[in-house]
């Protein structure tokens, strides 16, 4: 994502680097979510049988979204570099903000009430459950500085 | 357990027909590409190895020693059913095998064809719904009821399923991505990106039923044998989707207008540009260019 445009990104581009760049760190953060809890550290289990039935409906419906959000939205942002319509700043405020978005959601809406599967099993789940919405809650304080940043730029 | 009889174990020569049949077709479509090759419409060389990596992938599911795995473990013929229903029939739509026959066959047969595809039965079973509702609901069936133990103990059932995964697999593709073959419907990018989405979470969900209440049920399995299945078509069918959402935005990518605001911007029937034209349009250039 590196673009210097001579003039400055007019605010549709940035909002479209912005956006196009949220759905990607959605889909990123399920991706790692997918590859580190679930397949390497096996701390999250595949189903549980404490999840109720919309929690599962959901939990298709939500994964169904993350792995189109990451195809989508890379295919807009690609699009938008194409056109030299990129505005990376803003992209990149989006990719944080995207994934610190989805570990909040994720941490409290599917581990907390639909209860879709736990972090870990067997173990003290508070502090557990601490880390990861600060974790969410430190990424997107980076994405807010980022976008921050960008607004401060642009206007420069 | 059930026997494997009559799926290749035994090897009786009729399990080797599949595997026959496949090598013909794909002749066939190898021949009429050269056809066109030699002639100057030409014919891409790539939609050559798509139909040749579909057809050797199908073969790997028709391989006797393959089918009798399947035949007896749920994993093995989840393998297949991945192969079959959703990885072969996608590399066979990118092949374009309907333009090539279009093509390669006289101009009397290739209107009938075409008159064929504009008719009812093929446009409605061609909508994304209906093929998403044969393709995803067809699993369900088959899954969730005692369907599945039925078709182990008959081979005419079980080749039924097969060569129903197979159909309704090409079918969703094909109405998903609305080309290269020309579509009879017209439909935007969103609509069909929206079902693709139905179509990922109905799968997602299926499996997690699947591993979570054990189905199918009555059919002998281990738990651990059905769980792994199921585990295999939760990814096996992510992995499958996002091809076929990444074939879906590269055609649509590459037909945009070179004018045009993006991919997303375009109204319904820009969308899909140039693969999305009338059957009508495509057989006047069919004939114009052998003209």
């Amino acid at each position: 994502m590196t673009s210097s445009r001579p003039s400055p990104a007019n605010a549709h581009d940035a909002r479209r680097s912005l956006w196009y760049a949220v759905l990607v760190g959605a889909g990123i953060m399920a991706a790692i979510d997918e590859i580190v809890f679930h397949q390497l550290l096996q701390w999250h289990h595949f189903f549980d049988h404490a999840t109720p039935m919309i929690g599962i409906v959901s939990d298709g419906l939500l994964h169904a979204a993350e792995l189109l959000a990451i195809v989508v939205g890379t295919f807009l942002l690609i699009d938008l570099a194409h056109r030299h319509r990129l505005a990376a700043r803003w992209a990149w405020a989006g990719v944080f903000l995207g994934m610190g978005g989805f570990q909040l959601v994720d941490g409290i809406v599917s581990h907390k009430l639909l209860r879709i599967h736990q972090i870990r099993y067997g173990v003290d789940l508070l502090l557990y459950d601490l880390t990861w919405n600060l974790c969410a809650l430190a990424l997107l304080l980076v994405g807010t500085w980022l976008y921050r940043r960008a607004r401060r730029l642009e206007r420069s | 357990m059930p026997s494997a009889q009559g799926y290749g174990s035994d090897g009786s020569p009729l399990a080797w027909l599949p595997l026959v049949l496949l090598g013909l077709v794909t002749l066939v479509y190898l021949a009429a590409a050269r056809r066109q090759r030699l002639s100057n419409n030409g014919w891409s060389g790539w939609r050559c190895a798509f139909f040749s990596l579909g057809s050797m992938l199908l073969a790997a599911a028709v391989a006797p020693p393959v089918m009798a795995w399947a035949h007896h473990d749920l994993r093995g013929h989840m393998a297949v059913h991945l192969l079959f229903g959703m990885l072969a029939p996608l590399a066979w739509v990118l092949a374009a095998p309907v333009t090539l026959l279009l093509r390669s066959l006289p101009q009397a047969a290739a209107r009938g064809v075409t008159a064929l595809l504009r008719s009812l039965p093929i446009r409605s079973v061609s909508h994304p719904v209906t093929a998403l509702l044969l393709n995803i609901g067809g699993m369900y069936l088959l899954y969730l009821t005692p369907l599945y133990a039925a078709s182990q103990h008959s081979v005419l059932l079980n080749g039924w399923v097969h060569l129903h995964f197979l159909a309704a697999g090409y079918l969703f593709c094909w109405s998903i991505l609305a080309g290269p073959d020309a579509s009879p419907h017209r439909l935007g990018l969103r609509f069909r990106l929206g079902v693709l989405f139905i179509s990922m979470a109905a799968h997602a969900l299926l499996g997690k039923l699947m591993y979570g209440y054990l189905w199918p049920r009555g059919t002998g399995h281990g738990v651990e044998e059905i769980q792994a299945a199921a585990q295999l078509m939760y990814y096996g069918g992510d992995l499958a989707e996002l091809l076929l959402a990444v074939a879906l935005l590269c055609l649509a990518h590459r037909h945009r207008p070179r004018a045009s605001p993006g991919v997303f911007e375009l109204h319904g029937d820009q969308v899909g540009g140039r693969q999305s034209v009338p059957l009508a349009n495509i057989q006047k250039r069919v004939v114009q260019r052998r003209g």
